[in-house]
Formats: C-alpha cells, sequence, structure tokens
C-alpha cells in the first residue's frame, strides 16, 4: 500500500506553503510589478498551449473556406473590387489633404503629423477570464510589437498591447476596468477621459463637470495626450447623459465604436517616433 | 510504458486547453472549470500523486495563460484541491451525485476566492453570471469522473 505522504512535507504544510507562495506571487506581481521581462519568457513558455487551444477553430475555419461556393467567391470579389475602387479614390484626396495640413501646420509652426507604419494581426484567442477583457494576437516580440502599442479594428480603437511574448501577445481591451483613454469630443474639441465599464458594449466618462457641453451622439476621437494612443482615431459615441445636479457629476455612458465582441482582423500601428525610439525593433515591411 | 507515466499529466494539459478554447460568446458563459475538475478527480483518487503542490504549478500556468497576476489562480486551486485531498477517504464513498454536490461547492469556493483576490486588486464588480461555471461544472462531474476512472483502471495507475 502507499503511503500518502511518504516524502516531503505534511498536506497541511504543502497547503500553508502555497498559500504563502501564491501570496507573495501576487504581491510581487501586482504591487510591484516584478515580472516584467520574466512575463514574456514564461508567456512564451505556455504558447504551444494556446496554439492548440486554437486550433479546432482554425480547421473549422479552413474548412468552411474550402466549401465556399464559386458564386459566394464571385459575388465576394464584385465587392471588393468595388470597395478598393471607392478607398482607392478617398485615398487621393487623402494624400492631397495630408500635404496641405501638413504644409498649414508647418506655417503655424506646430508639429508636423507622423506617419504611421501599420500591420494586420489576428485574434488567436478571447480570454474567458470574465474579470478582464483580454485578447491574444498572433503578433509578437519578433514581429516587433512592444508593450502599450495602440490596436485598432477597421472601425477604431480596440486597446493597447499589455503583454509580449515572442510570436503572440496579449492586448487590453479599452471596455476592460482597469482602461482609460484620453479623448476629445470631434465636435468641439472637450477633453474627456473614457474607462472601460468591464461591459464589452459600454465606456463610463466620469468626473466631468455638468455644464461641459456634451450632446448624445457626441463622436469621442483619441487626443494623442498620454503618448500611448495617436490622435484622431475614433473611440466611443455617446449614448447617453444623465445630468442629476445632486450628484457631483453627471453619468456619462458611451459606445465603442470598434466591435468589440467581433473582432477578426486588427491593425497594429507603429508611429515613426517610437521606432526611433527602439532601433532595436526589426524592420516589418507591410504586404 | 510511457502513456502510464505521463497520462495524468496529459489529461491536465487537456483540461488547460479546453480552459482557454475560444468559444463563442454564449458558451463561454457556462464553460466548466475543467483544470479544477480534473485536478480535483486525481486529488481524490490518487492523493499520494496529485495534491497541493501539482495545483500550486497547475495554477501558475492558468494565471499565465489567463493574463491574470500571477499566484491568483494558483492559492483558489490549492485552496480546493487541499479541502479535497484531505478528505479524499470520506469522498471517495460518497456516491457520484453527492461527489457532484461536493465538486459544485468547491467550484463555488474556486471561482469565489478567485473574485474575491481580484477584487482587492482591481475594482471589479460581481455579477451573479460569474456562477455559471458553477452548474456547469456540477453537470460535467459525473461525466468526466466515468471517463478518468475509466482510464485509470485501464492503465492501472496508482
Amino acid at each position: 500500500m502507499n503511503l500518502m505522504f511518504s516524502s516531503g512535507p505534511s498536506l497541511p504544510n504543502r497547503l500553508a506553503l502555497g498559500l504563502l507562495l501564491s501570496v507573495a506571487l501576487i504581491l510581487f506581481d501586482h504591487k510591484f510589478d516584478g515580472f516584467g521581462t520574466t512575463r514574456v519568457y514564461l508567456n512564451s513558455l505556455v504558447s504551444p498551449l494556446q496554439y492548440l487551444a486554437n486550433l479546432p477553430g482554425q480547421l473549422l475555419n479552413a474548412s468552411a473556406s474550402r466549401f465556399v461556393s464559386h458564386e459566394r467567391l464571385f459575388d465576394d470579389n464584385a465587392k471588393l473590387t468595388h470597395d478598393a475602387m471607392v478607398m482607392n479614390g478617398q485615398l487621393q484626396r487623402l494624400t492631397f489633404l495630408q500635404e496641405e495640413n501638413d504644409r498649414l501646420r508647418s506655417l503655424l509652426n506646430s508639429p508636423v503629423q507622423d506617419n504611421t507604419r501599420k500591420v494586420v494581426a489576428e485574434l488567436m484567442a478571447v480570454d474567458n477570464n470574465p474579470y478582464s477583457h483580454q485578447i491574444v494576437i498572433n503578433k509578437g516580440a519578433i514581429n516587433g510589437v512592444f508593450e502599450g502599442q495602440p490596436v485598432l479594428d477597421d472601425k477604431g480603437i480596440v486597446g493597447q498591447i499589455m503583454q509580449v511574448s515572442s510570436t503572440n501577445s496579449r492586448v487590453l481591451l479599452i471596455a476592460d476596468v482597469t482602461h482609460a483613454i484620453p479623448v476629445r469630443v470631434a465636435r468641439n474639441n472637450v477633453r474627456l477621459i473614457v474607462s472601460g465599464s468591464g461591459s464589452l458594449n459600454e465606456l463610463l466618462i466620469q468626473h466631468v463637470a455638468h455644464s461641459s457641453d456634451l450632446k448624445i451622439g457626441d463622436i469621442l476621437i483619441s487626443s494623442g495626450l498620454g503618448n500611448i494612443f495617436p490622435e484622431g482615431y475614433p473611440v466611443a459615441t455617446i449614448t447617453s447623459i444623465i445630468r442629476d445636479e445632486s450628484r457631483p457629476f453627471p453619468q456619462i455612458r458611451a459606445k465603442p465604436i470598434a466591435q468589440l465582441d467581433r473582432l477578426k482582423y486588427l491593425l497594429l500601428l507603429w508611429s515613426e517616433r517610437t521606432s526611433e525610439d527602439k532601433q532595436a525593433v526589426k524592420e516589418i515591411i507591410p504586404k | 510504458m510511457s502513456l502510464r507515466n505521463y497520462s495524468i499529466a496529459l489529461s491536465i494539459v487537456i483540461a488547460l486547453v479546453l480552459q482557454i478554447m475560444p468559444m463563442p460568446a454564449i458558451a463561454d458563459l457556462y464553460r466548466p472549470d475543467w483544470v479544477l475538475l480534473v485536478l480535483s478527480y486525481w486529488a481524490l483518487a490518487l492523493p499520494n500523486r496529485v495534491n497541493v503542490g501539482v495545483a500550486f504549478f497547475t495554477g501558475l500556468i492558468l494565471d499565465i495563460l489567463l493574463g491574470t497576476s500571477m499566484g491568483v489562480h494558483s492559492f483558489a486551486m490549492c485552496l480546493c484541491i487541499y479541502v479535497l485531498a484531505a478528505n479524499h477517504k470520506r469522498l471517495r464513498n460518497y456516491s457520484v451525485w453527492q461527489q457532484s454536490i461536493i465538486i459544485g461547492i468547491m467550484a463555488a469556493l474556486y471561482n469565489l476566492v478567485i473574485f474575491w483576490v481580484q477584487h482587492l486588486l482591481t475594482d471589479i464588480y460581481f455579477l451573479l453570471d460569474y456562477l455559471w461555471p458553477v452548474a456547469s461544472s456540477m453537470v460535467i462531474w459525473p461525466w468526466l469522473f466515468w471517463l478518468l476512472r475509466k482510464i485509470r483502471r485501464q492503465l492501472r495507475l496508482n
């Protein structure tokens, strides 16, 4: 017969040891942020598990795309060609406007806006941790991803890179309770801070004076303050304002413009300034 | 025989993969705590091989996979597996349905401890939806118990 614990400490001692170690790790990680670089290695170590978990979904997608009908492909192709035409038309106008904007800015002696480099990333996994909103994408340190990098989808800002591992990285969504982003109202440049509510399609705007000029339907765009998110990308639209004068601040809710619940392809941004700062970052050629 | 030596580790790895597998948002809410269930089974059946130590390291891997602060899941996992391993002789004699209720209580403890620790670290709010995994874990337990016992007997693990 096997003795239950033939070697090592007894069960209650093991429990005490495990709990103590856990508490020490929590303090070390959360309060002192002690796992800065170690996290990269740890994340890389467990990434095979993430790839494994992603496999069934990928197979399903692959088989689904194999059985797409001819007709559907023709339709898609026609639609995409049409979209490309429209967008190229707008792009011609954009380059002209950008040049004009730069010229006007240089006349005003204000700094010319940086060019940004973009890379498309794909969603790998959505976290099932109900207490925080994070996603995993398939680009990592070898692609030049860095902590605090802004992430967008085709509509607006999605979040920022929270942890990097070698081949994938973790994105903190703007809807997470621990996330806040500086914005301004597109209509009148009122500066605000939008923080996450913990629910995917709601953001909160706190500590705004009752007298501030905000309306339902106002579009909030990133203000570029805080040096994480570039200026001028759409973040949210205001959906409700409750002005109860007995409270110190009005309760304002907003809806993120990016479709946080149906992300598939994401855009990573590198502004030229950050890439100058990070000479070590490898050159990436967007397709 | 290699499968015999690695079967416990393999079952834990499969549980980890199931725990992080992407799912549609509706099903995601009801995802059972796979890792806790598998560790519970081994803690009841073979407490000499799987107990607090394994729970601690598995919890750490879960922390890395889920992006929580290091130590949150290992704390809760250690606590639950300790209770099961310490009472394994009594719990083994219960019928599967009674065990399922015990597992439900453990899953509730596990989820609440994780919530409390996270609540201390960041200001999150409690939603009753967070307790759905307790119900689904209770439903899954008899089937998982049957499957793992079959594997254990087939491979004569002890």
